[in-house]
């Protein structure tokens, strides 16, 4: 609501002469969340995606994936959890089969011909990220130089004679790099996308839908038209041409077209609900009273159609994380050198081949754990937000 | 009680005894809609459920037909409904199937809801003798012509292939009546059944169902809020309260000497015709600890002198609306035709008509809520209707409206101090958000409610509440002239008994002008100086509220008056005649 005089701050309560009880009734969101909170499935998937939505803010901040694209393991290194043994096409294969147990971390030589690699092996076992350094007997009188060495080289670009980790915890691609680090990148672009584009289509919808809904007449019929050309085109056509007109690829980029291209449903929602609402009492009333045709439309309609935008928001948003990872599987999506869970798929159809299927499987749980408790937790919304639709009358 | 019973004829049809049903609220909370009630329907009688919103008569008549929804309504243990010697309280749905159409029926207050639109109601009134008689055919056919001519549907031979849309309300309500007689149920159950109709439509249900009753020897419960009808129809009457029945009795007995103060006040506070106190009497001079019975009983003097001085003077206003006819065609529909009156300054103008009669039209026009098709409104010499949206601003804050129904003509999502500032925030009354904030605890005061309501939402008041709430919005611009339209015809009596008061104080305090538009006549004779009479859309007649009451000079002003349900007191001696 804007800040006009109408919404009346609570700071601003008369400080006259009289004593005013102080009193706050629970508003539509207090009593929603009410009854969200008893709602155990929506409280868990609420869970789920605020634990998402953390790791992803965590990971554009830089706390944590930040070296995602460090090659910390061999190539293809399989989860930890499937051991080495898997590997069996692996280059470190055969060192691979060795007594260790397959759920222990193992230092590993590099692949390539190094003629100093052992020492350095010997050295990085002690030193590398998985921690297996501390407390070594070990005496060197060159680890304090081969340590400035190694680290003068960045963690960024993986040095080839690094010993590598031969399982990871959930394996890693093609180049070593870790999965799960790969898989929590990834939800960055994926979730912010999914998001972004959520509230580009929302923002457009719903103001459309508003103004079309409200002013009906030649308002109506134009933007009908426009929506009903809109729609008659097919949707992946729509997305090309958009994005030949941009001409580039980006995150910015897929935003925008979903954004653009994702608007018509709430459209039609919002309008219709705006059709009803402008015929209420309420809104005569507010007629009456001489508040204008902005003021009706969002000062005293909005708020009464503001769960429905919720819920579409919401159901929207799942809708366009999917959307991402299919346009970036088909390679329509973000860039190579972005991660999202959409690339990792696209990479894990040629690794499927080899039998490589932990990128798949890591990329597909995450979303698809996601999407359900997304889509879980927007039901869950939705009957806390208008408890009639259940049957049972509040 | 013993003695009441005792004169009731033979054993009862239905004994209900010690019913007690509960709503699930939600997880925690469990509403108690009906208190342990005991009561008897009588054979080949009418028995009336009176009491006002939220007392439990309809509860009680679901609980009675086994239609309370399952999933979370509670009849409690030890309720018990007989029927025939049998707890039908207990029974299996299976069971309760048999029993409902064809041994007890029922008939819904909203007639245009309760037909299946995209059936005819010659195939619904087949279904249900199909159902209950194994009637199919020819024979159906012929038996359902047989019972809409019963219920009084003219030329039923070609109206049985008619949908209900194509159907007046009276008509579909006499349908439903069709159908709940199709089986000559034992018991009739009336939930409302004439509340959404017109007075005249109204008056013809209540013959047809008291008619019915007798010459099929059957019971009726008719349930209502309104103790005029319950005054012609009711043998008996049952006045709940809460869930609890306050008093029962005959008729009679209820209505001549009746015991309890709820029911007292509920037969006072009805606006009568032949009486116009200052005040009404309201529930609470009657029930309030210590009361001592409701005060300023004198008569209200009403009327219009010539010399009043007229603030609006409406001229042959007219209101038209256009439906599409074909590609090109428009089609005329006058809602309003060449209206004219003249409102004097302080006094009230009542408008009534039926449904359809365009008086609702005319406030929304001088509101130009609607835009007036033809005509002028001089408000102190100036057409408000040919005004500029910006020269008509100033004049908006003067002209007021109250709706019908305060449910709905509240934003929901605002707190009442946001709904009552609001107005003064857009006129620029108050110079501060502190000094509207002040007029506004001062305004809520002046209706009637408390300080804390300011931080309230609307859904935490009741009806009448928020009718107080929404005259408070109105009163903050300082109106001149306030329409009230329909605006306590959603409220209960006693509810509808305190805003008229409270319309009456604010007039007296603000000389305030109103259009009170209504389409009960009891009501609107209250409240007038003036009464204006509509019909289709033309003004019918137009005189001094005693006076049309007293001698309505056109016939369909006679007609509608005598429509009026002029309860216990009239039907005795109509009975006397």
């Amino acid at each position: 609501m804007s800040s006009n005089a109408a919404a009346i701050p609570r700071a601003h309560r008369p400080q006259g002469p009289r004593e005013i009880p102080q009193h706050v009734s629970p508003g539509l969101w207090t009593l929603a969340w009410r009854r969200l909170k008893s709602d155990r499935v929506g409280m868990v998937s609420l869970a789920i995606v605020i634990a998402f939505i953390v790791l992803m803010i965590l990971s554009a901040t830089g706390l944590i994936a930040a070296d995602w694209s460090r090659e910390v393991g061999v190539n293809y290194a399989p989860p930890t959890i499937a051991g080495p043994d898997v590997n069996s096409l692996g280059p470190g294969a055969a060192t691979a089969t060795g007594a260790e147990g397959p759920t222990e971390a193992t230092t590993f030589k590099s692949t390539v011909v190094d003629p100093i690699g052992d020492v350095i092996a010997e050295l990085k076992g002690e030193t590398t990220a998985a921690g297996t350094a501390a407390g070594s007997g070990v005496v060197d009188p060159l680890a304090d130089v081969m340590k400035d060495i190694q680290s003068s080289k960045g963690a960024g670009a993986a040095a080839p004679e690094e010993t590598r980790l031969a399982t990871l915890p959930f394996g890693g691609d093609k180049w070593g790099r870790d999965v799960l680090k790969k898989t929590i990148k990834g939800s960055e672009t994926s979730i912010f996308v999914g998001i972004a584009a959520a509230l580009v289509a929302t923002l457009i919808g719903t103001v459309l839908g508003a103004v079309s809904g409200y002013y009906g007449r030649w308002v109506d019929d134009a933007l009908n038209w426009f929506y009903n050309v809109f729609s008659s085109i097919p949707y992946l056509l729509l997305i090309l041409a958009v994005a030949a007109v941009l001409q580039q690829k980006g995150t910015m980029t897929i935003i925008l077209i979903l954004g653009l291209t994702g608007w018509t449903g709430i459209f039609r929602l919002i309008r219709a609900e705006y059709m009803k609402h402008k015929g209420r009492e309420y809104v005569q009333a507010a007629d009456a009273i001489g508040a204008s045709n902005a003021r009706r439309m969002f000062t005293h309609i909005f708020p009464n159609v503001s769960h429905v935008v919720l819920v579409q928001l919401s159901i929207l948003t799942v809708g366009f994380i999917k959307a991402e990872v299919i346009l970036s599987f088909l390679g329509f999506g973000v860039p190579v050198d972005v991660v999202s869970w959409g690339s990792m798929l696209n990479e894990a159809q040629n690794e499927l081949i080899l039998g490589k299927w932990w990128q798949l499987v890591a990329a597909t749980t995450a979303m698809a754990l996601l999407v359900t408790a997304f889509s879980l937790f927007t039901d869950a919304l939705r009957d806390a937000l208008d408890p009639k639709l259940k049957g049972i009358a509040g | 009680m013993n003695m009441q019973r005792s004169e009731m004829q033979g054993d009862p049809l239905v004994s209900v005894r010690n019913l007690r049903v509960s709503f699930r609220l939600d997880r925690h909370n469990v509403f108690d809609a009906v208190r342990g009630i005991s009561f008897d329907i009588p054979r080949n009688a009418t028995l009336a459920l009176v009491g006002e919103s939220g007392s439990g008569k309809s509860v009680t008549a679901l609980a009675i037909l086994g239609l309370l929804p399952p999933e979370n309504a509670i009849v409690h243990q030890g309720s018990e409904v007989l029927y025939g010697g049998r707890n039908v309280a207990g029974l299996p749905q299976r069971e309760l199937r048999k029993l409902r159409g064809a041994d007890i029926s029922m008939i819904f207050q909203e007639p245009m809801t309760s037909l299946n639109p995209v059936f005819t109601v010659g195939y619904q009134l087949e279904e249900v003798l199909r159902l209950h008689r194994g009637l199919a055919g020819k024979a159906a056919r012929k038996r359902s012509i047989e019972l809409l001519e019963e219920v009084g549907i003219p030329d039923a031979s070609f109206k049985i292939d008619a949908f209900p849309s194509q159907m007046s309300g009276g008509q579909q309500q006499r349908v439903m009546i069709a159908m709940a007689i199709a089986c000559e149920p034992k018991l009739l159950i009336a939930d409302e059944p004439t509340t959404a109709l017109d007075v005249t439509i109204q008056r013809q249900i209540l013959e047809l169902i008291a008619e019915l009753q007798r010459r099929h020897q059957m019971s009726v419960l008719f349930i209502t809020h309104d103790l005029a009808v319950v005054g012609e129809i009711a043998d008996h009457v049952v006045v709940m309260r809460n869930g609890e029945i306050r008093e029962q009795g005959t008729a009679k007995a209820i209505f001549e000497a009746p015991q309890d103060a709820y029911t007292k006040a509920l037969l006072q506070c009805r606006p009568q015709l032949d009486r116009r106190p200052m005040r009404l009497p309201v529930i609470d001079d009657y029930m309030a600890a210590g009361h001592a019975g409701p005060k300023h009983m004198e008569e209200r003097a009403r009327g219009v002198n010539p010399d009043d001085a007229v603030i609006l003077d409406v001229r042959n206003l007219s209101k038209s609306f256009w439906s599409r006819e074909g590609l090109f065609g428009k089609r005329e529909f006058k809602a309003v035709a060449n209206v004219s009156f003249k409102l004097a300054k302080g006094k009230t103008l009542g408008l009534v008509g039926e449904s359809g009669s365009g008086k609702t039209t005319v406030g929304l026009t001088l509101m130009r809520l609607h835009e007036a098709t033809a005509g002028q409104a001089l408000f102190e010499g100036k057409d408000i209707l040919a005004m500029s949206e910006a020269e008509f601003m100033s004049y908006k804050r003067r002209i007021q409206i109250i709706f019908q129904n305060p449910y709905a003509s509240l934003n929901p999502r605002f707190t009442v101090g946001q709904i009552v500032t609001e107005p003064m925030a857009i006129h620029g009354i108050g110079a501060s958000t502190q000094e509207r904030t002040e007029l506004a605890f001062a305004m809520l005061d002046k209706v009637g409610l408390p300080e804390v309501s300011f931080y309230k939402y609307p859904h935490e008041f009741s009806g009448g509440q928020r009718q107080r709430i929404a005259i408070a919005r109105c009163l903050t611009l300082k109106p001149d002239i306030l329409i009230c339209d329909e605006s306590v015809s959603a409220l209960d009596v006693s509810v509808q008994a305190q805003v008229l008061n409270l319309l009456a104080d604010l007039q007296d305090e603000f000389r305030l002008s109103y259009i009170f538009i209504s389409h009960d006549l009891a009501v609107v004779k209250y409240i007038s100086d003036q009464v204006m009479v509509m019909n289709e859309g033309e003004l019918v007649e137009l005189a001094d509220s005693d006076e049309i009451y007293r001698a309505p000079k056109q016939p369909y002003t006679q007609r509608l008056l005598s429509a009026i349900p002029r309860g216990w007191q009239a039907a005795a001696h109509a009975a006397g005649d």
